[in-house]
């Protein structure tokens, strides 16, 4: 018998199992070491400040461990007030790009490809510029002799000028505009991908082109529509900009208290602990979120 | 399980361009009560446009329609009452089996005990019994096509339509579910319309084939008829396997290469006739080849072994490349000469296919 013919037979089924392995190992090794620098970039940058600035919460304006920037948050009318406000705009500002978003979706996909490509350029094109520059534009249109007041004045529609800016109406437009491309894009992009057997299956087994969508496509969008709402729903909760200028000083939410605490005030602690209970309702409604609407039980993937 | 009757479908004049593509270009097409008819063509030839203007998904520029004597040609699709199954079998994937199943049975306000009774006995006619709470993602290809025979099925109607229900499957389920839906077909009382571009697969399944091309029906003929008798050179090509050769057509007589070929068969008018060669008809003559029949013998280029058969490329001796298939049985291979040497090859009168390429 020949040293070959040994070690083929003993080595057997497993042969090359250990150069293999190994190779599998150094793949491994290979993907872990590519992504460290992004690891460690967000450690450093992102929790390391985050933790950081939590940790400035537990302490009073006197520099000692307390508590007591929490128990303002619940204690003050103040505060619960912001957070009121700034649940009621979120909610609001939602609820309008919902249903301004979801027919606009719903049309782009029936266009032809081309035609829906160009229509979603005007969808990106603001969403590219700046939020500062467009938040200035709506104050343009909206201000007391703004555009549309000095236009709906020389028609004849109104005789006073309409308080649009400076208040919680100007906020919430301002706002919607900038929170709806976030709304469309993931739900024109489930809507895109929805095969339109499917709703042709439904009218051709007997369903109204009505109730096909009801039934039928609806249904279907629905992952792309509370992707969308969780998005525009949780940064809203943390919007300053155009609250703080269209608002006009009268619309206070949170993010706004919080920059008001630390330049008006100095207080750290309590800016802090602003943010860490912001951030644990973020979590809180994405949690929530995907409980109620339960995207995995409704496709039980 | 039907308690309703098929019913006949009516097709004349039915026209529809896009652009200057005519998808349509004056179909009629009268099918019986009943009758598995297939809509066997390439892609782009308008089968499929004609399946969808059954169903009322796309608007025909002119023509009319007739479901058992009733004009349908402006009837909404959800109004037409049909069964579907498509291409990519279009389940509803946020439903279950049963819900799928059950679906056109909702929308036509069944009792929701009835409902599940009738899904359950659709299911058990296409082998699923018990399948009901599963999810639609849990499912196999083959699994998945059943579902949607079931749903196209279960509120019985009278016209089931289908758009290329198997060109999903692999080979071997393919050719299973071909046996399965023909059986199906005579359990049902339905009046079938399937689409397909595999003529197999039509010749497998179907009552009469309509062989389309270029938005025109080129023939509407049985399986075996379609394939024995073909009416153009189209035809011929496209369903079975063939060679042809150029003949020259004057009356009635052919002559291949200056000599007259008998045929038993029509010789359809027109101009650029062809002789159509089915591998499979042509006889391997080891000795003289018979008056009565066609002397086809040439020499043998090339002999491809493809496991049930063996096909030999023959160069005829005047006209061309012609292929020969012979069993790959003993008796097939006995007499079987090698490479170079000459062969002895005969076509019987009723084999012999002239076809025009085009209409005079």
């Amino acid at each position: 018998m020949s040293v070959a013919e040994f070690s083929n037979r003993s080595v057997g089924t497993r042969q090359n199992a250990d150069i293999l392995k190994s190779e599998e190992r150094r793949e491994n090794q290979a993907f872990l070491g590519l992504s460290t620098p992004a690891v460690l970039l967000i450690l450093i940058v992102v929790f390391l400040p985050i933790f950081w600035l939590s940790s400035l919460s537990f302490f009073n304006a006197a520099g000692e461990a307390s508590t007591e920037n929490y128990a303002r948050i619940f204690n003050s009318a103040l505060y619960r007030r912001t957070f009121v406000v700034t649940f009621q705009i979120s909610i609001a500002v939602t609820v309008i790009c919902v249903l301004l978003g979801y027919p606009l979706c719903y049309w782009l996909t029936r266009l032809p490809d081309r035609r829906a490509g160009i229509l979603m350029v005007f969808v990106l094109v603001p969403f590219w510029t700046s939020v500062l520059v467009r938040t200035y534009a709506w104050l343009v249109l909206l201000q007391r002799n703004g555009i549309i007041n000095s236009s709906l004045m020389s028609i004849g529609i109104i005789d006073e000028p309409l308080q649009l800016a400076h208040n919680l109406t100007g906020s919430i437009i301002g706002m919607v505009h900038i929170m709806l491309p976030f709304l469309i894009l993931p739900l024109y992009a489930t809507m895109r991908s929805i095969d339109t057997d499917l709703v042709r299956a439904a009218v051709g087994l007997g369903s109204t082109p009505r109730g096909a969508f009801w039934r039928v496509f609806l249904p279907m969008s629905l992952p792309g529509l509370f992707a969308g709402i969780v998005l525009v729903f949780i940064l809203s909760l943390g919007f300053f900009v155009t609250p703080a200028l269209l608002g006009g000083g009268r619309v206070q939410m949170l993010a706004q208290r919080i920059e008001s605490t630390i330049t008006v005030y100095a207080n750290w602690g309590a800016a802090s602990a602003l943010g860490v209970v912001l951030l644990f309702l973020a979590l809180a409604m994405i949690w929530l979120m995907h409980r109620v609407f339960g995207l995995d039980k409704l496709f039980m993937r | 399980m039907s308690a309703t009757q098929s019913l006949p479908i009516d097709i004349s004049n039915l026209c529809k361009s896009y652009g200057s593509v005519k998808a349509l270009d004056d179909v009629s097409l009268n099918i019986p009560a009943g009758e598995f008819l297939t809509l066997l063509g390439p892609s782009g030839s308008g089968k499929t446009t004609l399946l969808m203007a059954l169903a009322g998904f796309v608007r025909p520029d002119c023509g009319s329609i007739r479901f058992g004597g009733q004009e349908m040609i402006a009837t909404p699709p959800h109004q037409r009452g049909l069964g579907m199954v498509f291409q990519s079998y279009a389940l509803f994937p946020f439903m279950t089996v049963a819900e799928n199943v059950a679906y056109p049975l909702k929308i036509r306000g069944v009792s929701k005990s009835d409902q599940s009774t009738q899904a359950e006995r659709a299911l058990d006619t296409v082998q699923l019994g018990g399948f009901g709470d599963r999810r639609i993602t849990q499912l196999s290809g083959g699994q998945r096509q059943r579902v949607a025979l079931a749903r196209a099925m279960v509120f019985e109607p009278q016209i089931i339509l289908m758009d290329e229900p198997l060109s999903a499957l692999d080979k071997k389920l393919r050719e299973h579910m071909q046996i399965e839906l023909k059986a199906l077909h005579h359990k049902l009382d339905a009046t079938v319309v399937y689409v397909t571009h595999d003529q197999r697969e039509a010749l497998t399944m179907s009552d009469r084939i309509a062989v389309v091309n270029h938005g025109r029906i080129e023939q509407v003929e049985t399986p075996e008829r379609l394939y024995r008798q073909p009416s153009s050179f189209f035809v011929a090509d496209f369903v079975g396997e063939s060679v042809s050769l150029p003949v020259d057509v004057a009356g009635n007589t052919a002559q291949l290469a200056g000599r007259v070929l008998k045929s038993d068969l029509p010789i359809a008018p027109g101009g650029g006739h062809r002789l159509v060669i089915r591998p499979e008809l042509l006889e391997v003559t080891p000795g003289a080849v018979p008056e009565a029949a066609n002397d086809l013998s040439g020499e043998v280029h090339e002999i491809i072994y493809q496991g049930d058969s063996v096909l030999v490329i023959v160069n005829h001796d005047s006209a061309g490349e012609i292929n020969v298939r012979v069993p790959a049985n003993r008796a097939g291979q006995m007499g079987l000469p090698s490479k170079c040497e000459r062969i002895g090859l005969s076509l019987h009168p009723q084999d012999t296919i002239i076809v025009p390429d085009h209409a005079s």
